[in-house]
């Protein structure tokens, strides 16, 4: 049996342990809040540009030059940006994305790959560390925007993989991310970023509306907008969904410290007990000798 | 009529206003009641817009409004501190 002490020196350690990751899950709570109030202030305006967008492309039709971000090319240049966290502890998070990441790559376009024509764009540390270390083609000038994950910083690395698309540097780019669906759960999404699928609206009587400069100009305008607030929101959901599996994680391992602090107690007291029954045992045995000296 | 300044990082202003101007790309241009429906693209400027508590200015990264039915919404990329 573990000695007194032994025993003791892992109780107290288990309950630091289990100290740090309750904070942690306190942390992880507010910043998910946080995050999930940013999510809620990109929606109204992600859904009137949506509006907006499909109701200019009904008004044009679909026969126009201008359209370089919808016309589907030959698959030769892929881009992949993959979405992960900074730090790890939070549960299968990082892990899902890369693996889906690189099962996407080697599944889909393996030729490519071969070739070296498959760029990975991560974001987040996690997924720069994995991608930089292995054979692939890396471009990490972006990986950094969780330190200050503003519209405008996220918008920088979007104009860069727009203007590179425009310029066929890239036929096809695909995000992997985690969406988050509620706290519990994350969902892995693999969304084709361009070309981009525009939906016309169906809807006939779609106000007669004044375009300044004109329809197509304005659109060619908006395109790139659109496209970085749906890169942005990719952002926001994947941060909403690591600080969520990073609060049950940090439950669950509170919750496990919990249980083992309770093995623990109980192997405590029984090597306690052990010991004062030895001890006695040793009195009596003692007392007796002495008696029938 | 009624004003909305939107950023995808948040509300800027929404309110009763009578007259807005705004830094078109083809150049500066106002908005009053009963506007016919309009899409414009702005540039980086100034909006100005006269509510109840008097004149005020905002500065924009550039962005687009719509105009329908007495009802003015400005989506902005970002706006100048």
């Amino acid at each position: 049996m573990a000695s007194l002490k032994e025993v003791k020196s892992r109780i107290t350690s288990v309950i630091s342990t289990q100290q740090i990751t309750k904070a942690m899950r306190m942390v992880a709570a507010s910043k998910l809040r946080r995050s999930q109030e940013k999510m809620q202030q990109i929606r109204p305006y992600a859904r009137k540009l949506n509006t907006i967008v499909s109701n200019l492309t009904a008004s044009i039709g679909s026969d126009n030059d201008n359209d370089w971000y919808a016309t589907k090319r030959t698959e030769n240049k892929i881009l992949v940006v993959v979405i992960t966290s900074d730090r790890g502890l939070c549960g299968a998070f990082n892990s899902t994305v890369l693996k889906a990441a690189v099962k996407l790559v080697q599944e889909k376009y393996p030729t490519q790959f071969n070739k070296g024509n498959v760029t990975i764009l991560p974001f987040g540390k996690r997924s720069m560390e994995y991608f930089s270390k292995r054979k692939y083609v890396c471009q990490d000038s972006y990986w950094g925007i969780f330190g200050q994950m503003t519209f405008e910083n996220v918008s920088k690395a979007g104009n860069y993989i727009i203007d590179t698309f425009k310029q066929g540097g890239f036929d096809k780019v695909e995000i992997v991310y985690n969406e988050f669906k509620n706290v519990a759960t994350q969902v892995l999404k693999i969304d084709q970023f361009l070309p981009l699928a525009v939906e016309a609206s169906s809807v006939s009587n779609a106000p007669d509306y004044i375009f300044e400069p004109n329809a197509e100009e304005l659109l060619a305008g908006l395109i790139p907008q659109l496209l970085n607030v749906q890169l942005y929101r990719s952002v926001l959901e994947s941060n909403a969904a690591e600080h969520a599996a990073r609060m049950t994680a940090m439950d669950k391992a509170s919750e496990n410290a919990g249980e083992l602090l309770k093995e623990l107690k109980l192997l405590y007291n029984r090597s306690r007990q052990a010991a004062i029954t030895k001890e006695i045992l040793e009195i009596v045995g003692g007392a007796e000798a002495l008696k029938s000296a | 009529m009624q004003l909305e300044i939107l950023t995808p990082e948040k509300k800027i202003f929404e309110g009763d206003v009578t007259i807005v101007t705004f830094p078109g790309a083809n150049g500066s241009f106002q908005v009053m009641d009963n506007h016919a429906p309009l899409i414009s693209l702005l540039q980086q400027g100034t909006v100005e817009y006269k509510g109840k508590d008097g004149a005020k200015k905002i500065n924009i990264l550039g962005g687009l409004v719509e105009v329908l039915k007495n009802k003015v919404i400005v989506l902005a990329t970002g706006v100048a501190a």
